[in-house]
C-alpha cells in the first residue's frame, strides 16, 4: 500500500530485533502523511550486508505532540515529524 | 510501551544537564570519521552496519563511550565480521 499527502496513519505498534529507524516513541502513534520522499534500500538488511532490496518508501509524517507525549505541556498545534518507512505504516479509516 | 534499546533515547526521561559546550575534534576522531567515509565508497562497510554495530554495544559500553568511540567500536566489531580483520588484531598490533 502506498500513501499520499494528507493520509492519516498509525505507526506499527510492533518490536523489531535487529537495527530499524521507527523509534519507539512513536510506534502505535497516529500522523498524516506530510510529503512522501522517494523510495530507498532498506537499512534493516544493509545493516546486515544484504542489498536491501526491494526499496522501501519513505514519507515525512507529522504527529501532534500531545499524541506522542502524554501531558505533554506546550500549545496544541505543536508537531512533531518523523521519517518513516512504508513498512511500519498502517492505513487509518 | 515496548522496552527500548539504548540507542533509541527520544523522550528518554533525564535530570542531567545537556552539555552544549563547542570543542575541537581530536586527530583520532577525524581519521576515525575519514575511515568511515572511504570504507563506505569503497563498499566494505555501509552507513546502517556502522549504526547496528552501535546500537549492538553492551549498554553499559554504550553509556561510557563518547560518540566516535563507538564509531571505533562498531568500526572494529563489523570489520571483524566481515573477515576484514581478524579478531584481536587491533589489540595485538597496539601491543608491539
Amino acid at each position: 500500500m502506498s500513501f499520499r499527502r494528507g493520509d492519516r496513519v498509525r505507526v506499527a505498534d510492533r518490536p523489531h530485533d535487529g537495527h530499524h529507524r521507527t523509534p519507539v516513541y512513536v510506534k502505535g502513534k497516529t500522523g498524516t502523511i506530510e510529503r512522501v520522499h522517494a523510495a530507498f534500500t532498506n537499512p534493516e538488511t544493509t545493516a546486515y550486508g544484504a542489498d536491501g532490496l526491494p526499496l522501501e518508501r519513505l514519507y515525512l509524517v507529522g504527529f501532534d505532540q500531545r499524541e506522542v507525549w502524554d501531558g505533554y505541556p506546550g500549545p496544541a498545534p505543536d508537531r512533531i515529524y518523523v521519517d518513516v518507512f512504508e513498512h511500519w505504516l498502517e492505513a487509518v479509516e | 510501551m515496548e522496552e527500548r534499546a539504548v540507542h533509541d533515547r527520544g523522550g528518554w526521561p533525564t535530570d542531567a544537564p545537556i552539555d552544549r559546550s563547542e570543542r575541537e575534534l581530536a586527530d583520532w576522531e577525524l581519521l576515525t570519521d575519514a575511515l568511515v567515509g572511504v570504507l563506505g565508497g569503497q563498499g566494505v562497510m555501509n552507513v546502517d552496519e556502522l549504526r547496528r554495530g552501535i546500537e549492538s554495544m553492551p549498554p553499559g559500553e554504550y553509556e561510557r563511550a563518547s560518540y566516535y568511540e563507538r564509531w571505533l567500536y562498531s568500526l572494529e566489531s563489523v570489520l571483524t565480521e566481515k573477515g576484514v580483520l581478524e579478531r584481536g588484531e587491533l589489540d595485538r598490533i597496539r601491543g608491539e
